[in-house]
């Protein structure tokens, strides 16, 4: 591929370019898109779950399909929406911030994106066959045995494949910022975005390998008849739940720590200061990863562990606001004194302080193992992950688009509209969350699907419900934002923000596909800012201009990710039909076939000439 | 990194595994890998304690496991995992035929083990009716062994396709992380099953 072959091209060679790629910035745009599709499709489910509370006893749905909604709705806002976007963010900023040319993995990269699809499509395309998995997103080892049809099996085939790919990309991450950090990019100069990625890829790393196990044992025993949760047989429900959350609380600090990492750049970059307290903010992003995983039983109060266990994980839950508290208060004096300039990402960045301060309280709160008896299972507990995980991450990557839309896309967002999006998601988020604490406290119960009328419920939930429609104009604004910025928007510079760290010292926006013709020479922490305040205003080169090595394309990811999709409809109706095992041995010996050839297959690569780049800079 | 990837003995680096960034990542890489494998299998040992007791009628553990069997299969991957470190040794001299014939031993140390391992489960399964299904005390220990014999499985077949693949050509930079980090995995199962030999059938036998 020469620089000439990137220019013009027809629709054909651009879908098989998107197919094929291993540019880590053209995977981020696929992460976007599919995580997006997946974020849009949940919050029709929530809008659904929303309008089916409204009103006492409704009936706009039935109870089995509203069951269907609420384990739909969870299981695709963090699988298949929140986790994804990150990821897509990850993989848009990272390897520019650290000065590098691709990822450490580009195949793995492209891999990891295409099982996560093959995945999710799995995963819903249960509402067309079998009707949806409906055990609830956390699908307990007593409900989900129990469960009729084949909606839990998807459930299991979907995440499994999914959860595969994720790990590639925590895996793939952890490699690059260790090996593919410019020259004087060192530890202690990242830019927090890139250290909260590389540190929420070591919870990925060591968090998801406990939800694999757990679902392998949840398919034996649906499809295979195994006893580890069959009662009579001496098995142990109880194991599902541990395995569970140990894996699933590490998750949602993968779900917030990315976030914490870009509000840092944010606030630094729009207060135009340095960040306040940068050692603090890294070490405490670590602590609070380490903490991630020693308190999973918080999830099981009342499970019946003891008091012992209880107090230990009440205290360790409670530890975690300590440097929690540290990242507020760093975040505000980084602004203190700042020239603070106010557009749509920064308001983002500033809703999310108070939104997830107070879902931090409600955290502490529940922490406490004796107040949690009252809390458990209430609407409180649904407001308190709410305020954490739309007030946390959503605002996060709304923050994030903004942000980054022209080292996504080459345009900025339209501000006005992206204000209005912001204004009316910010209410109606609080509108919908806010009430439904003394919903909660009041005693409705989460993941009912009606309540009776006069118990003190019906105008608090009409609030919640009016809330989630200025939700849906707020996104339904963002749509039609980008569709006018990808129509009307002007062509962004390299630089848009004034920025302080390496994504914006690129030569164009978005940057070009070999990101940086020479590596950049890191000289401090924000090295595009000290280059600027000490007048020069661009990156000195490590390096001479010369050869560059960049990895060669492949459709082999997705191939190897169909075969697995195609197995995994084998496991899950080989239990109806024998004939479905054809599916299952087809598809695994398909995507082994294709692993085999990617390993037999040399691929060095090819080489950017040194000539090139002087024949385009004449 | 040069254009020639063939190695001579007079040119070669010292560490031809990680003589490259391409070597280095899949070394680190791997090393990550080996991390979360931790995870995976602190889960299936977790459950496997959980659930041992948990024979519903069935046979025990202590009339089940016969140690003799389980020592000769230790032996045969624990040596496998020296026979490997002998394949490396033989790499960084940049000995390709020395090299391929540890790494054959090794490939036939492991499927030595593999068959082992099949009588045994196949013995449980004929002799005692003890299978996946009949309790969950047996659900555990098909799925904690078999992970790990499946892992087995995984690394005899990548070890014969790299003989395979690179028999003609010898070692090159391109290769030789290759076989490194397949050397790093092998070592790995052998660890694990010293955890499994411990827990499982040790502690089966005595505890």
């Amino acid at each position: 591929m020469s620089l000439a072959a990137t220019q013009k091209k027809g629709f054909g060679a651009f879908l098989w370019d998107y197919l094929t790629t291993v540019d880590h910035k053209k995977i981020a745009h696929l992460y976007l898109a599919g995580g997006g599709f997946f974020f849009l499709l949940g919050g029709i489910e929530a809008v659904i779950i929303r309008i089916q509370l409204i009103k006492p006893e409704n009936d706009f749905i039935s109870a089995g399909l509203y069951n269907e909604m609420i384990t739909m709705h969870g299981t695709t806002m963090i699988f298949l929406a929140a986790m994804p976007i990150l990821l897509g963010l990850m993989n848009a900023a990272m390897p520019l911030q650290i000065g590098a040319r691709d990822v450490a993995f580009p195949f793995l990269n492209s891999l990891g994106f295409w099982l996560f699809m093959f995945g999710g499509i799995l995963l819903n395309l249960s509402w067309f066959l079998d009707g949806a998995p409906d055990a609830g997103w956390t699908s307990y080892a007593a409900l989900a045995m129990d469960s009729p049809g084949h909606g839990v099996d998807f459930y299991v085939a979907g995440l499994q494949i999914a959860g595969a790919g994720t790990l590639m990309g925590g895996i793939n991450f952890l490699v690059t910022v260790v090996t593919m950090r410019a020259p004087g990019m060192t530890y202690m100069r990242m830019p927090l975005f890139t250290w909260a990625t590389f540190i929420t890829s070591v919870l990925i790393l060591f968090a998801f390998p406990a939800l694999t196990i757990n679902l392998f044992l949840l398919m034996f025993d649906r499809m295979f008849g195994t006893a580890f949760f069959d009662v009579s047989l001496g098995g142990n429900t109880i194991i599902w739940q541990h395995l569970f959350w140990i894996f699933g609380h590490p998750e949602v600090y993968i779900l917030i720590l990315p976030l914490f990492g870009l509000f840092s750049d944010v606030f630094s970059t729009f207060s135009r200061k340095r960040l306040f307290g940068y050692t603090a903010m890294v070490f405490a992003t670590m602590l609070i990863a380490f903490l991630g995983f020693m308190v999973w039983a918080h999830h099981m109060f009342t499970v019946g562990l003891g008091p012992v266990a209880n107090s230990i994980f009440a205290v360790a839950t409670m530890a975690i606001a300590v440097p929690t508290g540290i990242k507020i208060f760093n975040w505000l004096a980084t602004m203190w004194g700042g020239s603070v300039k106010i557009n749509a990402a920064m308001l983002w960045a500033l809703g999310f302080i108070p939104s997830f301060t107070i879902g931090g309280m409600t955290g502490v709160m529940l922490g406490s193992a004796v107040a949690d008896f009252q809390y458990h299972d209430t609407y409180f507990v649904v407001a308190h992950f709410h305020y954490v995980i739309v007030g946390g991450t959503v605002f996060g990557i709304f923050c994030g688009l903004h942000y980054w839309w022209p080292l996504l896309f080459g345009k900025i967002l339209n501000e006005t509209m992206g204000k209005l999006t912001f204004w009316t998601f910010f209410i109606g988020f609080h509108l919908t969350f806010f009430i439904q604490h003394f919903l909660g406290l009041m005693g409705m119960p989460r993941r009912y699907w009606v309540f009776l009328e006069n118990q003190g419920l019906d105008l608090g939930n009409l609030i919640s419900t009016i809330g989630a429609f200025f939700m849906s104009f707020a996104v339904i604004v963002f749509l039609i934002n980008i569709v006018h910025t990808a129509v009307k928007g002007e062509k962004a510079p390299a630089d848009p923000w004034d920025g302080r760290t390496l994504e914006w010292a690129t030569e164009s926006s978005p940057p070009p596909y070999y990101n940086f013709k020479q590596l950049p020479l890191t000289r401090g922490l924000d090295p595009l800012w000290i280059e600027k305040t000490e007048g020069k205003g661009h990156m000195t080169p490590a390096e001479p201009l010369g050869d560059v090595h960049m990895p060669n394309g492949s459709f082999l990811p997705f191939l190897m990710s169909l075969g697995f999709f195609v197995a995994g409809l084998g496991f899950i109706y080989q239990t109806d039909e024998k004939l479905w095992y054809i599916a299952l041995y087809g598809g695994m010996a398909f995507a082994l076939l294709m692993m085999i050839i990617r390993s037999v297959k040399d691929d060095h690569g090819y080489y950017i000439k040194k000539e090139e780049f002087e024949r385009e800079a004449e | 990194m040069s254009h020639d990837h063939s190695l001579y003995p007079e040119t070669m680096p010292q560490n031809p595994e990680k003589a490259t960034l391409e070597g280095k990542n899949k070394f680190l890489g791997l090393w990550f890998f080996l991390g979360g494998e931790t995870v995976l299998f602190a889960s299936l040992f977790g459950t496997y304690l959980a659930l041992k007791d948990s024979t519903a009628g069935g046979p025990s553990s202590e009339e089940l496991f016969g140690l003799e069997l389980v020592f000769i299969m230790t032996v045969l991957l624990l040596t496998s995992s020296l026979t490997s470190v002998y394949a490396m040794y033989h790499m960084r001299n940049n000995d390709f035929k020395k090299m391929q014939l540890w790494l054959g031993i090794t490939a036939l140390l492991g499927i030595g083990f593999l068959g082992l391992e099949i009588y045994e489960f196949s013995h449980y399964i004929t002799e005692y009716g003890f299978t996946f299904r009949s309790s969950a005390f047996g659900s555990a220990f098909y799925a904690l062994v078999g992970f790990h014999g499946g892992h087995v499985t995984f690394g005899i077949c990548w070890i014969i396709a790299l003989m395979i693949r690179n028999a003609r050509r010898g070692l090159n930079l391109y290769n030789a992380p290759k076989f490194n980090t397949y050397s790093l995995y092998w070592h790995y199962i052998d660890v694990i099953w010293v955890f499994v030999f411990t827990v499982v059938y040790l502690m089966g036998k005595v505890g």
